[in-house]
């Protein structure tokens, strides 16, 4: 059997052909890497316009039962208790050392019902690990029926108006069933390229019938994961085995904010959830790394991996990603540097500046690398007027 | 005029007694959009098969491996500022380098333009 023959596929694979999209693997999933645009275009056109990615790949988990939040807020340090019906929030699974076992959405359908959408190639270890916590308790099921697309870019609002959904009283991080052309869908206002959005979930036999009418709209042009990742990177959004692993704490990738306040110390519901006694006390920034985002000064891009020395030569740090940002027209990575370096601070004058000092060794050359605030490009999420 | 190819995907062109190296049209597309070159120095000596180039496109580094052993006399300065030269016109204006070859013969080892043809073919 070769191996294309046991890549996974998405309902929209056909789709994806015919649209001319160079394929890759990616978690398993024979996967839309850019389509004849190019990334560059892609990614203009999603901070312009609006498009459309195939994110079926990703996992979608149903969790529900008597008391679910209590059971999520055991694995996840959201407070996931005082989350409202048709609302969603950034979540972690963490391991008892506070590392970060995957990132996911957790949705509120019902006071006993979460949708949790998780990373594709973390699903089948989320699976099992959130049956094996919560398996007792709680009807835990992945469901393999399922299609999700991601409507990306300032027009997406628009492009539901004209379908005859006007979307503006649904806020960021807003869920609701939306019946498209007699479809039932879920929609969720968020996404992973900074810009305002949905998610939009539906059964597989629907995929290609929802894709082809947001498609229809002369706004609407494929995206490519090529695309996803620049656009996440600009917004400066960590990514599941690059920024974040089973060896990054939340508070070292920049993610304290995903630790709920009720859940910090003096909170409601304090800890309670695996790595608690790591992840509480860094909070106030006692950690000895921290994720930053690096602006190489020249145009040579910089990739995962590049070592970050200070000026005597000491190792300071790793890059996690780096690229091209279409949008800058220059270089962009993400990565961890030391506590010492990681604020943008001036130290002489005490203004914020993006901090010189530090280079990155790329095939034995030191390119000069300035620490910056993240994100990169202002995020255009959608707020309610 | 010769034009040769290798099996990473560059050509090499003889032009009087110095050869010209660029990627080919089917390793431009492979690659996506060029945003940076990384030229070899002039005077640079480098061996057959050595990297003496890297293409940084949006998505990832491409290396370009001399087709010949040789001395490098030129480069095209206009990839500097212009990189996306090299997807709009690989074999022509988005040429890389230009060598005295040690030992021009080196050409004769490597593809036709038929062989590559095939082996192209072949990937796709």
């Amino acid at each position: 059997m070769s191996e294309s023959a046991q890549l996974k596929r998405t309902r929209l694979h056909g789709l994806h052909l015919e649209a001319g999209a160079e394929m890759s693997l990616f978690a398993g999933y024979d996967m839309p890497v850019r389509y004849p645009p190019g990334i560059i275009r892609e990614h203009l056109h999603t901070r312009q316009e609006a498009s459309l990615f195939d994110v079926s790949h990703m996992g979608q988990i149903y969790v529900s039962g008597v008391d679910a939040a209590i059971h999520l807020e055991s694995l996840i340090p959201a407070d996931i208790v005082s989350l409202a019906v048709g609302k969603q929030r950034y979540g972690l699974l963490l391991n008892e050392n506070g590392g970060i076992v995957d990132d996911l959405m957790i949705a509120r359908i019902t006071q006993t019902e979460f949708i949790l959408v998780v990373n594709a190639s973390c699903k089948t270890n989320d699976l099992s690990y959130l049956k094996d916590k919560l398996g007792k308790a709680l009807s835990v099921e992945i469901d393999h029926d399922r299609s999700l697309l991601a409507l990306q870019g300032p027009k997406s609002s628009d492009v539901m108006n004209q379908l005859g959904h006007d979307l503006s009283g649904m806020g960021f991080m807003s869920v609701r069933e939306i019946v498209l052309d007699g479809i039932p869908c879920l929609f969720s206002r968020s996404g992973y390229t900074g810009e305002d959005g949905f998610e939009i979930s539906m059964k597989d036999e629907h995929a290609i019938t929802v894709a082809e009418l947001l498609l229809s709209n002369p706004n609407v042009a494929w995206a490519g994961l090529g695309a996803r990742d620049s656009l996440r990177m600009e917004a400066g959004l960590p990514l599941y085995g690059h920024e974040i692993t089973q060896d990054t704490t939340p508070v070292e990738a920049g993610l304290s904010w995903a630790v709920s306040k009720a859940r910090r110390s003096q909170g409601e519901r304090t800890g309670g959830f695996p790595g608690d006694h790591i992840i509480l006390p860094q909070i106030p920034r006692q950690v000895s790394r921290l994720l930053v985002g690096l602006q190489p000064v020249g145009r040579m891009p910089i990739r995962k991996d590049a070592v970050i020395e200070d000026s005597d030569g000491n190792t300071v740090g790793t890059v996690t990603s780096g690229g091209f940002s279409p949008s800058m027209w220059k270089p962009v990575c993400l990565g961890y540097v030391n506590l010492e370096y990681a604020d943008p601070v001036d130290a002489d004058t005490g203004h914020s500046a993006e901090r010189p000092g530090l280079h990155a060794v790329v095939r034995g050359k030191h390119l000069p690398v300035l620490v910056t605030r993240l994100p990169f490009v202002k995020k255009n999420t959608y707020r309610i007027p | 005029m010769t034009i040769k190819f290798t099996d990473d995907h560059e050509w090499v062109r003889q032009e009087n007694d110095l050869v010209v190296v660029g990627i080919t049209d089917f390793a431009q597309q492979q690659l996506g959009e060029v945003v940076y070159i990384e030229l070899p120095d002039i005077d640079r000596e480098i061996e057959q098969g050595e990297e003496a180039a890297v293409i940084e496109s949006v998505k990832a580094a491409g290396e370009i491996k001399s087709p010949v052993g040789g001395v490098v006399v030129e480069v095209n300065d206009t990839l500097t500022e212009l990189p996306e030269k090299i997807n709009e016109e690989p074999e022509g204006e988005g040429w890389i380098y230009k060598m005295k070859p040690n030992d021009p013969s080196e050409l004769d080892g490597l593809m036709d333009m038929t062989a590559y043809q095939s082996l192209v073919e072949s990937l796709q």
